[in-house]
Order: structure tokens, then sequence, then C-alpha cells
């Protein structure tokens, strides 16, 4: 009842604009339910969000230990930060694993779901399968990958048995690549996922369009590359964003599998943040670690989502 | 008859709220998780719940690095324990500042605990302005050297008696195929065995002028060149050990695995648990046999302040109760450690604990990290000590250098 009650006004104001002025509405008034019922919401983001994050900028110019303390030192704490070593390789480290699981996640998670697609059977067994990994947490992921990248007891040692005795494989015992043991068990855990939005998005193109490529006599790799990948952009830009946010955010997977280890060869940002502030008791330092992700973030989301969203405001 | 009963009954129900209230239950959080360790705690849960009281066991795995921040965050974030787990030293000092203990001090008076507490020093990390804030509950000293007998026979060497003879004997022990030196991946261990190869190479005098007086130009002496290149030795010796925990690196000794390894005397837990007896199974050389000097750092409890008064009343019982001599004598022969009393009997103790003793009681101790360093500060040392010890390509030199930056800027 009152929904009606309420929505009533602003289209009878539109529609007949007799009594009020006969502009139209005022844009902020407009759907005004909505907007009173999303202001919880807003307040939350506000200051929940936004509040947090400039209450973590200010701070991060103060020389906080183990509480926040408003006493500002300029950008020491910056200069530390750029100055040691840790976090240099926890940059490079993210680099890696970033572009590695993007390239990857979205080439195995497309080829797996178009073979899904060639209308097999058992398709729910095999996609099932896929997906599982994803219902664990990084933690197990981590574990398990751990015991099976571990030279004494894992696949090193099983391949050995078998006759293979110079085989060596040990990524989590050896500091230069390491992050490409970090980087096996995250597209395990991940590519599942990317799998099953690629399918939704091939199950979404038109039966007609695959007919007429076929009666063109298009090649079907072809159809993929030219035809099929460029209709699925909005289910790539889905993908984008969900492995994006996981790749910033990677740390348990990390510390599960090799705390950083071996040395600090496989130290992530996050991981910087989370022993600046609660390891070594040094808030402000983690501050300015996180402030620096956060700029790194936004140097790339906001240009991007600029040209990716801001154009289509304009038609809707 | 049956009135009888109904009245005792009556008695004791009118009783109850009144034993109810002794019952507390009571939070304690902490990181001891090996085995021997385990053990220990026990001594106290046993101990506290004899009082009438109730233990509620917090442990969280993954050692100090993992524990202390969910217990910082507790306590800042308005979830406090009944009583938590700190090192003594300065991890907790800011917490104290910030007025979240409660203050021992009364207790501490009544029990005397100035007169009893020895080395003096471990209750001057606990006090902060004259107050009282932590119950000190042992002594654990990091310089110790665990050797395995069982190894050192595999390759046909006697077992060493100091730091040089073991590295000696590391191509023997090669040879055998043992990996000649356990170590854990955790930056933490790297940086102990660094303390206490400093101290068995540099020497005490060198030890303090870096540790005390924060000397960055002793840290840059050419003595300090040779601890660091004795940690060359040891990283070369290391490589092959390929274990997170250091209960793991410390099962290559007991099984033979490994020929040494450089641990706290909490590493003795683990001996005890596997059935092995010193200088029959293992060995250990307290300062790596060269100099006999420990460290006193070791483990501490905090009270958070808690509204409830029948809570606060129940944390005096507790602190109290890990002071007193028979809870003492109990925890730390499980724990492997050394009393915080010197008054105490230790008739049962071994041939390593009756060694840290003797040191102790000739007065050769050392301040520990933890007390003469902030924790940022020691999670510096620890990233870089662990960076040198797993990647070959830093140079002994590099390694001091950074160093010895970190000594200068240190708080």
């Amino acid at each position: 009842m009152t929904r009606t009650g309420g929505n009533a006004p602003p289209v009878r104001g539109s529609a007949g604009g007799s009594r009020m002025s006969s502009n139209r509405p005022i844009r902020l008034f407009r759907n005004l339910n909505a907007k009173i019922s999303a202001i919880p919401m807003i307040a939350t983001a506000l200051v929940v969000f936004v509040g947090g994050t400039v209450w973590t900028i200010i701070y991060s110019f103060t020389n906080s230990k183990l509480l926040p303390r408003a006493k500002f030192v300029g950008l020491d704490q910056y200069e530390r930060l750029w100055n040691s070593n840790k976090w240099l390789i926890s940059i490079e480290n993210l680099f890696i694993f970033g572009i590695c699981s993007l390239i990857f996640s979205f080439i195995i998670g497309f080829v797996l779901a178009a073979l899904l697609d060639q209308k097999i059977r058992f398709e729910d067994t095999f996609r099932s399968i896929f997906l599982f990994p994803f219902a664990l947490s990084f933690i197990v992921t981590g574990l398990v990958w751990q015991w099976l990248l571990n030279p004494d007891f894992g696949i090193q040692s099983v391949v050995r048995s078998l006759g293979w005795e110079s085989f060596d494989f040990d990524p989590l015992y050896n500091a230069n690549i390491v992050i490409y043991g970090i980087l096996i068990a995250a597209l395990w855990q991940g590519t599942g996922l990317v799998m099953c939005l690629m399918l939704a998005g091939l199950r979404g193109i038109d039966e007609d369009i695959w007919k007429a490529a076929r009666v063109d006599g298009i090649p079907m790799w072809k159809t993929y590359l030219f035809i099929v990948i460029p209709m699925m952009r909005p289910v790539f830009i889905t993908a984008v964003v969900i492995i994006a946010s996981g790749i910033v955010r990677v740390y348990d997977l990390v510390v599960a599998q090799t705390s950083g280890g071996p040395g600090i060869a496989s130290e992530v940002p996050a991981k910087y943040v989370y022993d600046a502030m609660f390891l070594s008791q040094n808030l402000g330092q983690g501050f300015a670690a996180s402030t620096m992700m956060l700029l790194s973030v936004a140097i790339v989301v906001i240009p991007w989502a600029y040209l990716e969203f801001g154009g289509r405001k304009s038609h809707g | 008859m049956r009135f009888h009963t109904r009245l005792l009954a009556l008695a004791a129900t009118v009783a109850m709220p009144f034993g109810a209230a002794q019952a507390t239950d009571l939070e304690v959080t902490h990181w001891w998780t090996s085995g021997g360790e385990a053990a220990a705690v026990a001594e106290f849960a046993k101990a506290f719940d004899a009082t009438g009281n109730k233990w509620v066991d917090g442990a969280i795995a993954g050692g100090g690095g993992t524990a202390r921040p969910v217990m910082i965050s507790r306590i800042t974030g308005g979830d406090p324990m009944g009583a938590t787990q700190f090192n003594h030293g300065r991890q907790a000092e800011e917490l104290i500042e910030a007025g979240l203990f409660v203050d021992l001090t009364e207790l501490a008076e009544k029990e005397n605990w100035k007169d009893v507490v020895n080395p003096p020093s471990l209750l001057d990390s606990c006090t902060l302005d004259g107050r009282i804030y932590c119950v000190p509950v042992n002594i654990h000293s990091p310089q110790w050297l665990w050797l395995s007998h069982k190894a050192f026979e595999d390759a046909g060497v006697p077992v060493p008696t100091n730091w040089d003879e073991y590295v000696a004997a590391v191509p023997a022990l090669v040879e055998a195929g043992k990996v000649p030196l356990a170590l854990g991946n955790q930056p933490w261990q790297s940086n102990l065995l660094f303390g206490a190869v400093q101290i068995a190479i540099g020497g005490i005098d060198l030890w303090k002028q870096v540790n005390l007086g924060k000397d960055a130009e002793a840290a840059r002496s050419p003595e300090m060149a040779k601890v660091f290149q004795a940690m060359a030795n040891a990283r070369e010796m290391a490589k092959e050990s390929n274990v997170q925990d250091w209960n793991q690196a410390t099962n290559m000794v007991i099984t033979g695995e490994a020929g040494g390894q450089i641990m706290g005397d909490w590493a003795q837990g683990e001996f005890q648990v596997a059935n092995q007896v010193a200088g029959q199974d293992y060995s250990c050389l307290p300062g790596l046999g060269v100099h006999e000097y420990i460290s006193t750092g070791g483990d501490a409890f905090y009270f958070p302040k808690l509204d409830d008064p029948e809570q606060t009343k129940a944390q005096l019982e507790l602190a109290s109760l890990m002071v007193s001599k028979p809870v003492q004598v109990a925890f730390n022969l499980k724990k492997g450690s050394l009393p915080i009393r010197g008054d105490v009997d230790l008739e049962a103790a071994n041939d390593c604990m009756k060694k840290g003793l003797e040191i102790l009681a000739a007065g050769r101790m050392l301040p520990s990290g933890d007390q003469v360093f902030s924790a940022d500060t020691q999670t510096q040392f620890n990233d870089l000590m662990v960076e040198f010890m797993k990647d070959p390509s830093i140079s002994a030199e590099d390694a001091q250098k950074r160093y010895a930056d970190i000594v200068e800027n240190a708080d």
C-alpha cells in the first residue's frame, strides 16, 4: 500500500504537470522512495569505506606504532616503504602473479568452456569437477598445494619413485620460481569460476550466429576468435573484475603455502600490510603500504572504468 | 532421614551460589601447541582448575608471529580474554601505556615478587613507571645448539663439543646423507640463529655494543664480518632443510636425519616427548659451546582489564598461582625452561636444564632481543636474516651493511 502511495506523486506530477510547476521534477527527487531506502547503505559506504580510507591515508603520515597516534612525520613512512626490499619484492611478485594469473585463467577458462560447449556427454559432471576447487577456501587450497609441491613427499618424490631420479620440481623451495608455485595453486582454484562465467557467455550467443557462420564456411576457431569473443565482451569484463580483485588481495594463499618464504621471496603487498600492522606493531608503515595499494589500484581502475562505463551514461 | 536429605539438598542449593561465584571461567590465550608445550600448559590448567576456577584453553597455532596479532586485535578490539601470553619485553608496551592491562603491583608486593624472582630483569620488563603488569613464568634462552648423537654416529665422527668442531664435521655428515643443520623457514628462526652465532663468534662485548649500545659502527666492524661469514657457512649447511616449523626441524634432529639445530631451550620439551635422554641420545651446547652465555627472555602472562569483578579476582588468583613454587616446578620441567625463582628445587632436571641453571647461577646472563628492541626493529631483523639464509645470492658483506643500517635506525 505505502509503496503505491509513495510512488504516486512524482508520476502524477510528471504526467500532468498541472499543479506544480510545469517543468520536469528535480532529478534529485525522482524516485524518492528508493533513494530514502538507500540512505543507510549510502551512509555505511561513506562512513566505513570512504571514511575509513581517508582516515587510513591521514594516519599513514604519522608515526603510529601499535595504536594510532596523531603525530605527523611527513613522508617518512613512504620513504621507508620504498627503501624496503621486502616491499619491492612484494610489488614485483604481485606484478608477475597478476599478469600470469589474468592471462592463464582467461585462456584456460575459455578453452575449458569452449570444450564443454561442444554438447559433450556428462557436461554437468565435468562442470562440477572444474568448479569444485572454487568451493575450497584459499587456506585449504594452499595447504594441499604445499604438500603436493613439497619435494620430500609431493609430486617430485612420486616422479622420482617412478624411476626418473633426476626429476626436480620444488617451486616452493626455490626463491626464483616460488611465485609460480603459488600461481599454480591460484589457477587450480580460480579457473573453474572463470570457465563457468565464460560458459554462461557462450550459451548466451544466439544459435543463428553459429548457423550463419557455418553457412558462410568460416572455420570454427575463426568463429570463436572473431565473432564469439567480441560478442562476449560483458562477460569478459565481469571476469576481469572478479580475477583482478582476487589478485590484489592475494594473501591467505601465500600464508598457507609459504608464509612468504623461502626468505622473503614470495611476499605480497597484502601480507606486507598485515605484517607491518600486527607483527611489527607499526601501524603507520602498514597504512602507508595500504595507501600505495589503493593508489596503484586507482591508477589502473579509474581510467579503465571511465572508458568502460563513462560513455554509457549518455544513453542510460 | 528423608527430612535430613531434604535439608541437605536445601543447604546445598543455598551454598551453591557462593561456590559457583568462585568458579569463574577464564579464557587464556597462548601459542604453546607443540607436544612438549601442550604438556606444560596443561600443568597450569590443572593447578588453576584445582582452585575451583575453570581454565578455558585458547591455544593459537602457528607460533608467536601468528598468535600475537590475534591477541592484540582482540584486546584493542574490545573482546579481551582472561589472560594472555606474550614474551616479556616490549611487545605489549603500548597496550600497557593505553591502560588495557590489570595492575598487579599490590599482589606482587603482597607476595614479595621482587625478592623471589630471579634474575630481577624479568620483573623489570613487566614494570612500567613502577607498576607491575605481567607475570613472568619461565626463562627461555635461544642460544642452544642441539646435536643428534645418531647422526654423528652414522657419519662416523665424534659428537662435537663446540661450533668449530661442528663445522669441521659437516663434510662427514654430508657424506652420510645427513642435513648438517636443520632450520625451519619461519623468519624468527633465522634471526634466532643469528643471535646465537653472534654471541658465539662475535663475543659478549660486541654483542653488548650492538644490542645494548645500538652502535652501528660496531655492527660494521670486521669482528661482525666474521659473524656474517659464519652465517654464510650456516646457510650452506642448512640449504637442504625443507621444513616450516621449528618442531619439525627439531624432529629432524631427533630422528637423526639432521646433525643439529640451533634452537632455544624449548626444543628440550620435544626431546622429552620423544623419550630421548640428554647426553645419551642428544647433546646440548649453550652458547654453541663457545661463550656460555644465555639471554633471559621468556614468556609472561598479561591480564587484560575485564568488567566483571569476579573475573578480576580469578585473574589475580591465576597470577599468584603462576609464580607459586609447585606450579613453577611442574610447569618448567615439562616445558624444558628454567624457573623464574631461584629458591625452587629442580631435582628432576636433566643435564641440559642443569647446564642452564648453572649458567644462571653464575650470572652469565644477557637481556633478550625482545627486551632490547621494539617489535618493529625485531621484525626488520627477522626479514633480513630469513632473506639472507634462504637466498644464496646475497653476500655476507651486503647483509652486514643492511644489518648495520637497521641497528642505526633501531628503536
